[in-house]
């Protein structure tokens, strides 16, 4: 990578010597530079279009080839499929629209680079022409249309069911909290007024007065089941913030005063995902960078840095203040029966207040 | 012409005792004015440009030590160690400078100022003192935006879009205490200054054309400029109302945007009130905002790549009912900016539907820009590449808006990386290199001088390389899920593979900002030093080129030209040269095309 960056460094700076050169040379040459192009301007110039077309094309390559690794991380809920899928086909018709014009924008500009003398074609309407490139992408995008909001219709509908699991996220200067239902499967109610009950130990404000809130738990570490479809209830207690769940194709702002909701089913437990080939290759990679990194450290008498273990994240995508950078919690998908071991050791509302 | 105009001509002979006050500072000059956006909307550039340079160092390494950190940010940075309130400080601020006191106020001040009038053919604008007025009022809220950096906890640091209850709330943040109250003042200001410059921009181009000058033959760079004007006026008032009513929730108790709160150990006694109404406030500004920057910059390409092509700009009606289409569009779109703000989903499709329309005019926009070079006599000036520059980032940023502008697609990519890169290569860019070209085509007419075209190649080419190098690679660390406005990346060991791409924007953006210097130097080295400039240098058809190199109040001696023909006779057969100005009558049998 440093060889890259190296390398790219020195280029930019050859060609901006030979630029210098070029604009001494030119300066001595003689006194009737008009500073409007010449033929010679605009052959260079031209050619350096062409140039730069090939530019674009070898850096979106470079990019695929260097970086396509990164992109879109395998997916991990039952609707991630249909995301990557609407996904992948809007990038192809991107990828092929973007190949294409770019390649007739710069291609013209180097062929007609100018000449004197040279005489450009009067050209100034075809109806026929306008209305083909008026028409098609009319016909693409209501494609498009069509296909995504069927998508986003499909994840958004919410429907209440005895089958879910109903989880409250709880968002907070500058971290999270998960709320379960507990054994009644409903949420007790709950409001930022009730905070300082009981000497702070009511984390997330539960209503004292709603008998449905005492066998909620309330956790620092999001547990869910495999295959079960989970219904977020997002809250805030202080400012804008967004659960971002990158793995599952899942987001939904907090907002204080209002309950979001998003719902998705994880379909591969954490386990699972740590042994699929791309995740292990990713993490080595991390753990040799780690690694890499850590050698510095130690040098200058700092600790090293622990190695790398996969798992999910819920991370803030909303600016939130200060450390809004590393407002994280981690969730890990387990079967059901391991998700009812984890369950039984947690403390009820009831349990921990008192 | 008008009898208005005829009365103002009379006045001008009277009018020889001007001092340097009434000259260069309270002048009511179009092109006075216009010179002082400019230079005005460059000061901003720089520091906005810096800042970002700043905050790029955070990013490509992490928590180190810079002594220019120590230089720059002071108590900010102890140790030289960039702190994370001013991190994002600095992410806020330059959003903010950017978009609104460089490509909205230095784009859009300056060439709607100067090229309106001249390009009509009036002798000035409808009112040269609003004119005056809309000019300092912009100055004034960008020295209450400087003077906001000053202030002992920090300027605004809530992202440019300052949602409550961040930016409310002064226990939320360093940055939401005096620092977000001068910018809320600041940005009332400038939304003062903003509707009086739209509004007489639009009166102007309505009642002062002159003879012959209809609006079917008006150059794309007055629709361009008249259509961002209406936008303007009929979005800006929006932003002014979510600013006060924010003002007001900080200020006076209020709950319009704020409910069950609970910070730093206190509930506060908010009620009733949603963040979410204030997003549908800002964004139904700030989504308009985005082609109130473009337009224009739309504008320029279009006569600069017109009359650098010599050729007529391909499909004149088709451009300007896209613009018109894009102007409508772009009031009906805001909601995609909140897909996932907690907003009824149903409304999520809505917007999804209206925004992806917002492609079909820009398609047919960028498909006549290439027609248009086709077997064209590319004259490749410096403008002409900033021009080619423009279309090419256009169409690389504006394609990721299908993938943003479906809401399906957004819930994973929103704020993080990918947006980013979209925003900055279709406005940013895109609307930069619009000012530039702008400038390096219009230099002579402002300044009577040329600039150099060798250093403006210069330019060209290695901020069109790096822009691609900064803003590329950005796409695939936010579809990685790399979130946007993160202080740092380390607390995340899941993203520590992205860190190699960090540190290869910020070598790019590095070398970007110092090519800006070599544009700095050519500006103003040309102001004082350059060749002396024709009257005419680009050939060019467009009826400002028909005036004095030297600035007259009035802008042309004796008449003003009629108008006979649309802007566009480059390379017209029959005709001797490869251009045909407006004003030249049609010769016997010549037809004036049917456009």
């Amino acid at each position: 990578m440093n060889v890259i960056l190296i390398f790219s460094v020195l280029v930019l700076i050859a060609i901006a010597l030979w630029q210098i050169t070029k604009i001494f040379e030119l300066s001595q040459e003689k006194k009737v530079n008009t500073q409007v192009a010449t033929d010679k301007d605009n052959d260079w110039n031209g050619k350096l279009m062409f140039a730069f077309l090939i530019f674009i094309y070898a850096l979106t390559l470079y990019s695929f080839w260097a970086y396509g690794d990164v992109l879109l991380p395998e997916a991990a809920s039952e609707h991630g499929g249909d995301y990557d899928q609407l996904m992948w086909i809007s990038f192809a018709l991107i990828f092929f629209v973007q190949t294409i014009t770019q390649a007739l924008l710069y291609y013209f500009s180097y062929k007609y680079r100018g000449e004197k003398g040279k005489k450009a074609l009067f050209y100034a309407d075809n109806d026929k022409l306008e209305m083909i490139w008026t028409i098609i992408p009319v016909i693409t995008l209501a494609g498009l249309i069509l296909y995504g909001l069927y998508t986003w219709t499909d994840i958004m509908t919410v429907e209440e069911n005895d089958e879910a699991l109903v989880v409250e996220l709880y968002a907070q200067q500058f971290n999270w909290k998960a709320r379960y239902a507990g054994e009644d499967g409903v949420l007790g109610d709950a409001n930022v007024r009730f905070l300082q009950d009981f000497d702070g130990k009511n984390l997330v404000g539960i209503d004292a007065t709603d008998p449905n809130g005492f066998d909620d738990v309330v956790v620092q570490e999001l547990h869910l089941p495999v295959g079960r479809e989970v219904i977020f209830k997002m809250r805030s207690q202080d400012v804008l913030h967004s659960a971002f769940m990158p793995h599952f194709r899942a987001q939904m702002n907090c907002v204080p005063g209002m309950i979001t909701e998003f719902a998705y089913t994880p379909k591969t437990t954490t386990e699972a995902m740590r042994q699929n080939p791309d995740m292990v290759a990713k993490v080595k990679k991390i753990n040799k960078i780690r690694v890499e990194k850590s050698k510095d450290l130690v040098a200058s008498g700092d600790t090293a840095l622990d190695p790398y273990e996969f798992d999910y994240l819920l991370l803030c995508n909303k600016v939130c203040g200060a450390s809004h950078y590393n407002m994280q919690m981690k969730i890990i998908v387990e079967s059901q029966k391991e998700y009812n071991q984890w369950m039984e050791q947690q403390q009820t509302f009831a349990e921990f207040i008192q | 012409m008008s009898t208005a105009a005829q009365a103002h001509e009379e006045d001008h002979e009277h009018h020889h005792k001007e001092t340097f006050v009434t000259k260069y500072i309270f002048s009511q000059d179009h092109k006075m004015i216009s010179k002082q956006y400019l230079i005005t909307g460059l000061f901003m550039g720089i520091i906005g440009i810096a800042m970002s340079l700043l905050f790029r160092l955070q990013l490509a390494w992490p928590e180190q030590p810079f002594g220019i950190f120590e230089v720059l940010l002071g108590k900010w940075a102890p140790d030289g160690v960039m702190d994370p309130n001013v991190y994002l400080a600095l992410v806020t601020i330059h959003g903010t400078i950017m978009v609104f006191f460089v490509l909205t106020a230095g784009l859009s001040g300056t060439f709607s100022n100067l090229l309106i009038p001249l390009q009509i053919g009036a002798r000035d604008m409808a009112s040269g003192l609003l004119n005056m007025i809309s000019f300092w009022l912009f100055f004034l809220s960008s020295v209450i935006m400087i003077f906001s950096l000053f202030v002992e906890a920090g300027p605004a640091a809530a992202g440019w879009t300052v949602y409550p209850p961040l930016s409310a709330l002064p226990q939320a943040q360093p940055g939401s205490g005096t620092g977000m109250t001068l910018w809320l003042v600041s940005m009332a200001i400038f939304v003062a200054s903003s509707l009086l410059g739209s509004l007489n921009y639009i009166v102007t181009v309505i009642n002062l054309r002159t003879k012959g000058m209809s609006m079917t033959r008006l150059p794309l760079t007055i629709w361009a400029f008249f259509v961002t004007a209406i936008i303007g006026v009929v979005s800006f008032p929006v932003l002014l109302s979510a600013a006060l009513l924010l003002i007001m929730d900080r200020s006076f108790g209020t709950s319009f945007f704020l409910s069950d709160i609970f910070i730093q150990g206190e509930v506060l006694h908010y009620q009733g009130g949603s963040p979410v109404l204030y997003e549908h406030l800002f964004w139904f500004l700030g989504h308009p905002e985005v082609y109130i920057v473009l337009l224009p910059a739309l504008g320029i390409t279009s006569e600069i790549i017109a009359t650098n092509a010599r050729k007529p700009i391909f499909g004149y009606r088709a451009m300007v009912a896209s613009i018109l289409a894009i102007a409508f569009l772009s009031t009906i779109v805001w909601g995609h900016h909140m897909f996932i703000s907690g907003m009824n989903p149903f409304l999520g499709s809505v917007f999804t539907f209206t925004t992806l329309l917002i492609a079909i005019p820009s398609a047919v926009k960028a498909f006549n820009y290439i027609t248009t070079l086709w077997k064209g006599n590319l004259q490749l000036n410096p403008a002409m590449l900033f021009s080619i520059g423009l279309v090419s980032t256009f169409i690389t940023g504006g394609l990721t808006g299908i993938i943003l502008g479906d809401s399906t697609l957004d819930i994973n990519v929103h704020d993080t990386y990918f947006v980013v890169a979209h925003f900055h290569l279709v406005m940013g860019i895109s609307a930069l290199y619009g000012l530039f070209a702008g400038v390096y085509h219009w230099f002579p007419k402002m300044f009577g001088r040329m600039m150099n075209k060798n250093l403006g190649y210069f330019h060209f080419w290695v901020t069109a390389v790096c822009a691609y190098g900064v803003f590329f690679p950005m796409h695939f660390i936010g579809m990685a899920g790399l979130p946007r406005r993160y202080y740092t990346n380390t607390a995340f060991p899941y993203f520590d593979d992205l860190a190699d791409i960090n540190v290869l924007i910020t070598v790019f953006a590095l070398v970007a900002g110092a090519a800006q210097l070599v544009f700095l130097y050519n500006f103003i080295s040309s102001m004082f030093y350059g060749k002396e400039a024709e009257q005419n240098p680009w050939k060019s058809n467009t009826l400002e080129w028909t005036a004095p190199v030297e600035h007259m109040h009035g802008n042309w001696p004796g008449e003003i030209p009629h108008v006979h023909r649309w802007a566009y006779d480059y390379s017209k057969p029959g005709a001797e040269d490869d251009f045909i100005p407006q004003h030249i009558p049609l010769k016997q049998g010549e037809e004036e095309l049917q456009h």
